[in-house]
């Protein structure tokens, strides 16, 4: 049978976002695959070059609107890093709990377009009516629902709300006492299981050739997980275990992230438990000195890595920003290749996609 | 942020390992060869040699990870600055390479690490850092034809 291109995007619900994958197919059989990137492109590098720093603190939100939070804090913490500040010990904590809440929200938003994807949309209106109790949350410390704004150079903007350790404690007992219902529904459904079983393998030695992190990676049975690795805040002080699974398909992943989302309420009771009184900002200098400093965090998506070089002035010189999702988006070929072009939908789905910080 | 109570030693036995055994595999040449604390260590390399580097860290070494490589527009020239992680050996490496403005051309490492290759083509992508040896060296964020290479210095902002 003839060879074809066949474009998946710009507009296609498969691509969450605005970018296009051009699959070459033998009949159903995929052959090659090129993704074209940079349709949501806005040049934030040179946006962070010609803003001060408190500037760009609320344009590193609009990295990924589904993770917000980590890309605030990963800036907020390069900035500290390149100023030589020390934070006070309870914005750390305070820190480490959004980020996990941060985390199951971006994980929940994930399964429930993941489910949509594969036509459960029972699952994705389970997943939403979940994600709302974290954005509440979230709402709750900041003010706003999906671009916080929340970290600040030298700690946090402010001190927990009236009664938010009590909310929160709720929140995740309510969140564990459901999540075994969105696993019955997923895990006991044979439409799910036959499109994820065996579907999108993806090799350690490939994985990590290839530069894949997080949850991606961890599914390919490499236990690496950078809050472990080189524990940043307050991490190392925590009681946790990262997950991977040896499956290294879509179902692999799909395990990894329900089983983190399980890690990240065990981390939040944890820093609600630990916190200590005090402060939560310390005063910072408008300058950065001169030198370079990085930043190195797992998002929710993997690897997040911030390289910022100051000249002594109050804008930076460069800011480089390392994408996760830039990388794992580059192994799709790898992901792709000798699968049928309806499985197309499920391993991309698998890998989260998002284009905000894809395309910077 | 290393507080006072969990602050590493300052070199590890692996640092060690590399400032001895790296300068005779590269005909003597000078790295500055640097170990930040016992995890980060940075380094020189000539652009010339980065390909056979590459493959000695990678081989060699293990490093198995890419993370990233920043391209910087120093104003006499350029900088490449690539940071390398090995799980197994616990150690981040940077690599510092000097680009001239007037041959800004490098070999291309995406043969050695597959993760380079997307973030070569956005460094000349954005500041035309030519890759050779690159297998797919097209812009990747910026449409193809375009004419600038926004984050270099000069760029006029302003439009024209």
């Amino acid at each position: 049978m003839a060879e074809m291109w066949i474009n998946m995007g710009p507009q296609h619900p498969m691509t969450h976002g605005l970018w296009n994958l051009r699959v070459k197919v033998d009949g159903e059989v995929i052959v090659d695959a090129v993704p074209e990137i940079g349709y949501l492109h806005r040049g934030m590098e040179k946006l962070f070059e010609n803003r001060t720093y408190t500037q760009i603190a609320p344009i590193t939100d609009r990295l990924c609107y589904g993770s917000s939070f980590t890309w605030n804090h990963l800036y907020c913490l390069t900035a500290e890093k390149l100023m030589g500040l020390e934070i006070p010990e309870r914005a750390k904590y305070i820190r480490v709990m959004a980020i996990e809440i941060q985390r199951i929200g971006n994980h929940l938003m994930w399964l429930g377009a993941y489910a949509a994807d594969l036509g459960l949309l029972t699952g994705f209106i389970w997943a939403l009516r979940e994600r709302e109790i974290f954005i509440d949350l979230m709402q709750s410390l900041s003010g706003s629902r999906l671009t916080y704004n929340y970290a600040r150079i030298g700690g946090v903007a402010a001190d927990l709300p009236t009664n938010f350790e009590r909310d929160c404690l709720r929140a995740v007992d309510y969140f564990e006492r459901k999540l075994p219902e969105h696993e019955a529904l997923y895990g006991k459904s044979k439409i799910f299981l036959m499109r994820n079983e065996g579907v999108g393998i993806l090799k350690r030695e490939d994985a990590i050739n290839l530069g894949v992190t997080g949850p991606v990676l961890r599914a390919s049975n490499a236990k690496i997980d950078i809050r472990k690795e080189n524990p940043y805040e307050v991490y190392d002080e925590i009681d946790f275990e990262p997950h991977c699974s040896d499956l290294c398909d879509c179902y692999g992943r799909y395990l990894v992230r329900m089983n983190e989302m399980k890690e990240s309420c065990k981390i939040i009771r944890q820093t609600l438990k630990k916190m200590p009184a005090g402060p939560v900002r310390v005063k910072t200098p408008l300058e950065g000195a001169p030198g370079e400093a990085f930043g190195r965090v797992e998002d929710s998506r993997g690897e997040g890595m911030m390289y910022v070089i100051g000249d002594g002035t109050e804008k930076p010189y460069r800011l480089k920003v390392r994408s996760p999702l830039f990388v794992t988006l580059s192994a799709a070929k790898k992901m792709l290749v000798g699968y049928k072009l309806a499985d197309v939908v499920a391993i991309m789905g698998s890998i989260d996609v998002c284009m905000g910080e894809t395309d910077k | 942020m290393a507080t006072a109570k969990n602050r590493p030693a300052k070199q590890s036995d692996f640092h060690v390992k590399l400032a001895r055994e790296l300068p005779p595999l590269l005909d003597n040449m000078p790295l500055d060869f640097e170990a930040k604390d016992d995890w980060l260590a940075t380094m020189r390399c000539d652009k010339g040699a980065i390909l056979k580097l590459s493959k000695i860290l990678s081989e060699r070494f293990i490093f198995e990870h890419f993370s990233l490589v920043t391209a910087v527009d120093r104003l006499d020239k350029f900088e490449l600055i690539y940071h390398i992680t090995s799980y197994q050996n616990h150690c981040m490496l940077e690599i510092r390479v000097a680009v001239p403005k007037d041959d800004a051309k490098v070999p291309s490492v995406t043969p050695v690490w597959g993760g380079a290759n997307w973030h070569e083509r956005e460094a000349y992508d954005m500041m035309g850092i030519v890759f050779e040896g690159h297998p797919d060296p097209r812009r990747i964020l910026l449409p193809q034809d375009y004419l600038y290479f926004p984050l270099r210095k000069d760029f006029n902002m302003e439009g024209e």
